[in-house]
């Protein structure tokens, strides 16, 4: 029997329930070893990889390594910065992975690495006619998110801060106000510094977490990744939990009754 | 016939001729494949091949030969995003 401590509790997307609810991105990784000895310690059950030209027959490769682990890939759009690249980029990742999911990036420049609204938008609408599951990856804007969800994406992917800067959640106002209003999950996404980055984000109602360069660029990535996994699970935890509210003037914790006063009543 | 020229993943190259796109992966994944763009020992191949900015499905890659002066790209997962 389930206690209260022991719920069950799996991220319902686009289709599959994961256990996990901690996203790990592939970049940044020294040597695929590395990658994979962090993709172990974090528990993650998808991971995310850009689209590329095929470089060479032979040697191990991050689809072999995947598909050897276990772990689904979600492929993305990473380094388009129009919608039509974006696209084709998506029909692409659809025939080599066999899958339906694609984590929609469309940048506006590469010194921000932020979204393009525009762009965004509309990849996202012609992905998601076109049948795919489109995670979108856009920034922390409420209004942009909503315009998102009305148009059939399988989950809002905001950025706490610009991807690899480690910046943690900028507008944890905004993303709160993204997470109320949200008909789909939410899944922070860039800016990820360290755990207690993520630990906020699942507290401010994230569904997940992605992250990438807080673990691969981390001293010790396995280190990292077990902490970043602990984190979310401790966020998640905090957020069903519910927080006390926050107040001005303290709130004693231990009981009036029976204390040791030479003046009774004169702290009552 | 003479080899044709292509430019495979933004390079110059040159194929046999008549070569199909089931060939040219076949050549870069060094994997047999079925008549439907299947691995033969059963494992997947996590590519896909667009000409000249149209993808072609797995399915279609045995019966497609490559035009010569045709631009090819050859793409599969890869770190990152």
């Amino acid at each position: 029997m389930m206690t209260k401590t022991q719920t069950h509790d799996p991220l319902q997307i686009a289709g599959v329930a994961l256990d996990s609810r901690l996203v790990m991105g592939t970049g940044g990784a020294t040597s695929l070893a590395t990658l994979e000895e962090a993709l172990v310690a974090s528990g993650t059950e998808v991971t995310t990889v850009a689209i590329r030209h095929y470089a060479a027959a032979g040697g191990d490769s991050v689809f072999a390594m995947l598909e050897r682990l276990g772990v689904l890939a979600l492929p993305n759009t990473a380094g388009c910065y129009t919608a039509r690249d974006a696209v084709l980029t998506a029909k692409l990742a659809r025939e080599a992975l066999e899958t339906n999911w694609i984590k929609l990036e469309v940048i506006a420049d590469e010194h921000t690495l932020l979204p393009d609204p525009i762009e965004l938008f509309s990849a996202a609408e012609q992905l998601v006619s076109e049948g795919f599951d489109v995670f979108a990856y856009t920034n922390d804007d409420p209004a942009l998110a909503q315009r998102l969800d009305d148009v059939g994406v399988c989950a809002i992917m905001p950025a706490g801060a610009p991807i690899g800067t480690g910046l943690g959640i900028l507008n944890p106002h905004n993303i709160a106000t993204i997470v109320n209003r949200a008909s789909v999950p939410v899944i922070l996404d860039a800016g990820i510094g360290t755990a207690s980055d993520a630990a906020l984000a699942m507290e401010l109602g994230c569904e997940a977490v992605l992250l990438a360069s807080a673990v691969t660029r981390a001293h010790n990535a396995p280190l990292m990744a077990t902490a970043m996994r602990d984190a979310v699970n401790a966020g998640r935890a905090a957020r069903l939990a519910g927080r006390i509210p926050k107040r001005d003037l303290a709130l004693a914790s231990s009981p009036a009754e029976g204390t040791m006063q030479t003046l009774a009543g004169q702290f009552q | 016939m003479n080899p044709i020229d292509v430019e495979l993943n933004g390079q110059p190259a040159t194929l046999p001729p008549g070569s199909t796109v089931r060939d040219l992966v076949t050549e870069h994944t060094g994997k047999p494949l079925t008549e439907q763009g299947r691995a033969l020992d059963g494992t997947r191949l996590g590519v896909a091949v667009a000409v000249n900015g149209d993808i072609v499905p797995r399915s279609a890659w045995a019966g497609y030969t490559v035009p010569a002066r045709s631009r090819i790209d050859l793409v599969t997962a890869a770190q990152g995003g």
